[in-house]
């Protein structure tokens, strides 16, 4: 057993385009789950619709990739106002049900031979990303810290990353301690009682939608630009209940919440993976109870206890306030 | 309210000479409403002829249970849609207009199971009431010097209201951890934040004990000498004798009556509201077989 590497591992993974990914998404979930209520089921749907206008703008209309970034993150927000119009003014499940539903009509609509043409169907799309490796200030070689290392090019998506996380925290935070968050908190609480207070909640819920559905836009086209490729199986509806869990494992409503729950999902994803397969490959396990290839989805099982007993001994996440949640309304 | 000596202060009352019948017109209302109605299918739950409020006076809306009163006040504020009708507010026509716009010209109002924000400060509560607010626009809000003193001045002005509805002491607290009363409490001081000129108050008096009931009229009478109009809707006719000066009765959807406290209460016609038709009346020999005679025609009709 190489305690090391299986530490090195899952230490790494923390740090990886995947945790950044889906802290971008959780960011966006957030915003519209943790600060406003609602209920956004299909954020995969934002970020399928950002990473394929940011691809397809660049192969098919030529422009360089930080313009595709723009046209990716407008399409997110025409997307946005796409589900919410009809939704918003109704009950919050009406919201959950559209947008899962829309998020799984994008994704069967890019597969579909129809489209071939433009999205690439089921192989999807590549070659859009020479922008992305032209910027790469790294030359190639190794970097890292201590024991964490890492190609050039995993440096650069690192560090462009974690950059987009940082500004996207500094954005939310900045929203949400000024009176336009105060007034999203209180929509959350209720919203007649908003209403009633003069404020048009329709517009407040249409923008905190664009808003989260913008973070969610940005984690898809980031998704795409580093890994050079985009494919209609990575944008599957299990992707945005990923988010949740890494939203409920962080904290709802709190400004690092999203943040540190991804990184914690990917850390103990990876360690609970990387753990099995050495049990397994060291004879620990015999081949009677488990074998190689269930190792993927019995660490996916260890997740889902690790949820529930983080539901039972800490409801509030790894950075919520217990007693705000004990006033949620009944 | 000091008055310079050797005057004594008269109140003016301004239903000298408003007939006390439903539908009446007054001297200066601030709201007037017209053939407003409101179906549910087959049900008319609200069916109201004229309505007027008079302005910085306390009117109270009373009826029995189902009588239409709070889908009145809902058609009214623009939280429910109406089937027909108009009316208007200080002189502006706000028929179907929605609640946020209503409430924004400065006819709030609260509701009948309080609608605290639980996971927001007491403070926070109050400082959403406040319209007009520059850090509540998208663009705005990110830059704090473009809403800092108006923040500033919110909060003073949310701290005198809470002192005022002795809450203070719970101000940095979640207003989820507040009793049902201070709830009320807290609800009327929010909606006061945003400076109306009409407070709908949907039964404040509800579920609260009668010390804070107490608080609560003194509150209310408070808000009406300060030149505020109030309409609220109750059931305790206690209370309405206590502080209104001037009574709206509602039954199946109508306004069936309309006065002073006194007249009301001998209104035979409020009674029969709350008391059914002819509850204590003996029916007198010829009504007796006036009705008699009619049920026989009737049901010689259904027969045919």
């Amino acid at each position: 057993m190489d305690w090391g590497q299986i530490l090195d591992n899952s230490i790494s993974a923390a740090i990886r385009p995947n945790a950044i990914i889906f802290a971008l998404a959780a960011i966006g979930l957030n915003v519209h789950f943790g600060y406003t209520g609602l209920l956004n089921f299909g954020q995969v749907g934002f970020m399928a619709v950002g990473g394929y206008f940011a691809a397809i703008s660049v192969l098919e209309w030529n422009v360089p990739l930080v313009v595709g970034w723009l046209v990716g993150l407008l399409a997110a927000g025409g997307w946005a106002l796409l589900l919410g119009y009809p939704t918003l003014r109704l009950r919050a499940d009406y919201l959950a049900i559209v947008t899962i539903a829309a998020s799984e009509i994008f994704r069967l609509s890019v597969m579909a031979p129809t489209f071939r043409e433009v999205t690439g169907g089921a192989d999807g799309l590549s070659g859009f990303n020479d922008d992305w490796n032209s910027l790469n200030p790294f030359p190639s070689g190794t970097y890292g810290i201590g024991f964490l290392k890492f190609s050039a090019a995993e440096t650069w998506a690192i560090v462009v990353g974690w950059t987009l996380v940082l500004l996207s925290v500094l954005l939310v935070y900045l929203l949400i301690r000024s009176p336009w968050g105060r007034v999203l908190k209180a929509i959350r609480e209720d919203e007649d009682a908003v209403r009633a207070l003069g404020k048009n909640v329709f517009a407040y819920k249409m923008q905190s939608l664009v808003l989260g559905g913008s973070f969610g836009a940005l984690a898809g086209i980031y998704f795409v630009s580093q890994q050079a490729s985009v494919v209609p199986s990575n944008y599957s509806t299990a992707q945005t209940f990923y988010a949740y869990v890494c939203l409920i494992l962080g904290g709802t409503a709190r400004i690092w919440g999203p943040v540190v729950g991804s990184m914690l999902f990917w850390a103990i994803l990876t360690l609970t993976n990387d753990t099995l397969r050495e049990l397994v490959a060291n004879d620990y396990i015999p081949e009677s109870i488990m074998d190689p290839n269930q190792v993927g989805q019995v660490r996916l099982m260890l997740v889902g206890l690790g949820l529930i007993l983080l539901l039972v001994f800490r409801p509030q996440g790894l950075l919520g306030d217990r007693r705000e949640l004990m006033l949620e309304p009944s | 309210m000091t008055t310079s000596p050797g005057f004594t202060k008269v109140a003016i009352d301004p239903f000298d000479g408003v007939a006390e019948e439903a539908g009446v017109a007054k001297p200066d209302p601030i709201v007037v409403a017209d053939g407003v109605t409101r179906r549910f299918g087959g049900l008319t739950a609200v069916r109201v002829d004229h309505f007027e409020i008079q302005r910085e006076v306390i009117t109270a809306l009373i009826g029995p249970n189902g009588a239409g009163k709070t889908t009145f006040f809902n058609v009214l504020t623009g939280f429910d849609k109406s089937n027909a009708g108009r009316w208007t507010f200080d002189g502006e026509d706000i028929t179907g207009t929605s609640g946020y716009k209503v409430a924004q010209k400065g006819m709030v109002r609260t509701f009948q199971l309080t609608k605290a924000l639980s996971r927001l400060s007491v403070l926070e509560n109050m400082k959403l009431g406040a319209t007009g607010q520059a850090g509540e626009r998208f663009i705005a809000a990110l830059f704090r010097p473009r809403w800092r003193d108006q923040e500033r001045q919110i909060t003073e002005r949310a701290d005198e209201l809470l002192e005022r509805f002795t809450l203070s002491h719970m101000r940095d607290e979640f207003a989820g951890s507040l009793s049902g009363g201070q709830r009320k409490l807290l609800e009327m001081a929010r909606a006061l934040m945003s400076q109306p000129k009409l407070i709908m108050l949907d039964e404040p008096m509800a579920g609260v004990n009668p010390a804070l009931a107490q608080t609560i009229i003194g509150h209310v009478k408070t808000l009406a000498d300060e030149g505020l109009t109030v309409l609220f809707v109750e059931h305790d006719m206690d209370v309405v004798r206590t502080i209104c000066d001037w009574v709206v009765v509602m039954a199946e959807g109508e306004i069936v009556a309309e006065g002073r406290h006194s007249s009301i209460v001998a209104n035979p016609r409020v009674i029969d509201a709350y008391l059914g038709a002819h509850h204590a009346t003996p029916l007198d020999r010829a009504e007796q077989d006036r009705q008699l005679a009619e049920a026989d025609e009737e049901l010689s009709r259904t027969e045919d």
